[in-house]
């Protein structure tokens, strides 16, 4: 089985190809193509999209079902479907709770002009 | 510091202007992604996992606060209030929008910053000792040399596309900091019996996937030879080297397919060519760059020394600090302070837009407005007074950064690998983490002494794990990360590249393998004299063998 990503031209976010073929930030909307026929529609409207300039490094990526969910056969797709393993508050996976995009940081965000240093 | 006259004002402004119509044709449509790519990446800008990357140059690693003010404030205003010190001493943010990098580059430029040949098949950004114009080893600061050859190779029409990138890196102390060696062309400023300066030239250096030490191919180059030596190498290069594939392309592969003797001959017959030409570098050019160079006027501190031990006495902890954080400088009254960003389990090079902008405060007030960017990854305050490392310590402590550990087993260097990398086939940070959690005591480090533990995540070894004394790469096998141990890997004067010792790790199991391997030097070092390197040289790789394989190893 594979689905089509690719990255949003604008600001490089990674998307994932839907049937009704928008693209959708979270990999579990994504078309499933389970045979050829399928991974060339697939396909052929990820290159539409990349002439309309929506998009841009296009791959087919081959996944599984785990539990009803598409789990990406490779690390690296899991990781662009979640965002950095290290970082948790980081990229698709933060988004599950508002305002944690940046939890590490507001903090000091909002105390940065006027730092304080002193022990 | 470096200060940009009015031609590299209009340069830079010029060129911000031109990516920005570049980028707005590229959003309207008018350029396809095969026309902008190229484009993009002449201007830092890649396309990573989950964003755009823009890559930022720093030259010789050298910042002001304010330029330091610049990078936190485009940390917080454009991307995700972090910014990645590179081993290549540049400065990487992992989040920006396409549409977000015009304004970015023109706020760089408001502070003589850019993101030029940052990528492609150019001359990259010159690296040099980030302790240079400090250093009480020094014989000159090279610094000066690497202002100069980036003027020259800014935007040199004739060496815009080489076969591949190309990397140049300058140091002036015998200790070479910079790695030299595994460069493209490696700049060993030094005095010659005359009390003339010049440089020992190496060529050929490289990590990634044919990892070769570079060749020397001149003992003395006189300094006004710069230019014209180091075009004649570039242009047997350009003509010579491979473009027919991109792994046998770097000019390391030139050297080696052509044999030094030869390729120096080539080399010189170019140079004997141009020699007396318009490259020929005048004293009074020389001495006008100098000048940007010249160090700060130090007053004296004579109390340093009293101050720093009682403050010693009085904090165990700040003693440790200074035992391995703080570099001996030229004038006594002052030092060189690393400033690790390497804290225990944090991800190594990463500093919050915080971080940054209290660095910049403090080498304002108390550091003569001068940071450096290590190639290992660390922040360098270079004149320090000694009277003043308490308080440097103090404020350092206060934002998470005065961590003990330079040069020590957590003093890891690690790529982005494959949390953040397109290349990468296996995570970095998180190895880097684990391992720096289980070494985490200061004590424990203390005890195991001066190691370099280096790790990459794929081939191409931005983490540079060939030089370090322990690497670690990363690899993707049957679609699960396996790490690889090198052993014996130095980038220093004594440059030599590690040596593979065995089958792979798992990501479960490579921090409990790199603690067999360190327990194994405990126990087999002479003295705690004799540190890991020096004990894998004198003992080599069997008894590391027989520690992480036992039988199998016997059998192999």
């Amino acid at each position: 089985m594979k689905i089509l990503t690719a990255n949003r031209l604008t600001d490089g976010e990674a998307v994932w190809l839907c049937a009704d073929h928008s693209w959708a930030e979270t990999i579990d909307v994504a078309e499933i193509a389970r045979d050829a026929a399928t991974e060339e529609k697939l396909e052929r409207a990820g290159k539409a999209a990349l002439c309309k300039n929506e998009v841009v490094d296009l791959a087919l990526v081959d996944i599984d079902l785990v539990d009803g969910r598409i789990w990406p056969k490779r690390l690296r797709e899991r990781i662009r479907a979640a965002g950095p393993t290290n970082r948790t508050d980081l990229g698709k996976q933060a988004r599950a709770f508002p305002g944690a995009e940046r939890p590490l940081h507001a903090e000091e965000g909002a105390r940065r002009s006027g730092i304080s240093i002193a022990a | 510091m470096y200060r940009y006259d009015e031609f590299d004002h209009q340069f830079v402004k010029a060129r911000t202007a031109e990516f920005a119509d570049q980028v707005e044709r590229r959003l309207a449509g008018e350029l396809t992604e095969d026309q902008f790519k190229p484009l993009r990446l002449m201007n830092g800008v890649y396309l990573q996992l989950h964003a755009y990357m823009l890559r930022i140059a720093i030259p010789y690693g050298t910042l002001s606060s304010k330029q330091l003010r610049m990078l936190a404030h485009i940390a917080r205003t454009y991307d995700k209030g972090y910014g990645h010190f590179t081993t290549r001493q540049n400065l990487q943010f992992n989040w920006p929008a396409l549409s977000d990098i015009p304004q970015i580059l023109a706020d760089l430029a408001s502070v003589e910053m850019h993101a030029l040949q940052t990528s492609g098949n150019c001359i990259r950004n010159v690296t040099a000792d980030h302790f240079a114009g400090a250093a009480s080893d020094e014989v000159a600061d090279p610094r000066p040399y690497a202002e100069i050859l980036r003027q020259w190779s800014s935007v040199h029409p004739e060496f815009s596309f080489l076969p591949r990138k190309f990397k140049i890196a300058v140091t002036g102390a015998e200790r070479d900091r910079a790695a030299i060696q595994v460069h493209d062309i490696g700049l060993h400023l030094k005095k010659n019996a005359a009390g003339e300066l010049g440089f020992a030239v190496y060529v050929g250096g490289g990590q990634g996937r044919t990892p070769l030490i570079a060749k020397k191919v001149r003992d003395f180059l006189p300094e006004e030879d710069l230019l014209t030596y180091t075009t004649a190498i570039l242009r047997v290069y350009n003509l010579n080297g491979r473009r027919d594939n991109k792994y046998k392309a770097r000019i390391k592969i030139l050297v080696h397919e052509t044999g030094t003797e030869e390729l120096t001959r080539q080399i010189e017959a170019e140079f004997a060519e141009i020699r007396n030409g318009e490259l020929k570098l005048p004293q009074a050019d020389i001495d006008a760059i100098e000048r940007y160079f010249a160090p700060p006027a130090l007053p004296d501190r004579p109390e340093g020394m009293v101050v720093e031990a009682s403050a010693k006495l009085a904090n165990p902890a700040f003693a440790s600090w200074v035992k391995r954080n703080v570099n001996p400088h030229k004038n006594p009254d002052y030092a060189s302070v690393t400033i690790s960003l390497k804290g225990i389990g944090e991800v190594p090079g990463d500093a919050t837009d915080a971080q940054m902008d209290a660095v910049a405060d403090l080498a304002e007030e108390l550091a003569f407005d001068e940071i450096r960017v290590s190639h290992e990854q660390n922040l360098i305050l270079p004149h320090v007074a000694r009277a003043d490392l308490k308080e440097i310590y103090k404020r350092l402590e206060a934002i998470g950064l005065a961590t003990a550990n330079a040069g020590l087993v957590t003093d890891i260097i690690a790529c982005p690998g494959l949390d953040y990398c397109a290349l990468a086939n296996a995570r970095s940070i998180s190895v880097a983490q684990e391992i720096s959690n289980r070494f985490g005591s200061q004590a424990r480090q203390e005890e195991i002494g001066e190691l370099k533990l280096k790790i990459s995540g794929c081939i191409n070894a931005c983490g540079h794990h060939h030089v370090g004394h322990i690497g670690i790469l990363g690899v993707e096998k049957k679609g699960t990360e396996l790490y690889q141990i090198t052993l014996g890997g130095s980038g220093d004067e004594n440059t030599s590249i590690g040596e593979i010792v065995g089958r792979g790790f798992t990501a479960e199991e490579i921090t409990d393998a790199i603690e067999t391997v360190v327990e194994t030097y405990l126990a087999l070092r002479t003295d705690k004299a004799e540190d890991f390197l020096a004990a894998y040289r004198r003992v080599g790789a069997a008894p590391f063998k027989q520690a992480l394989y036992g039988a199998e190893a016997k059998a192999a």
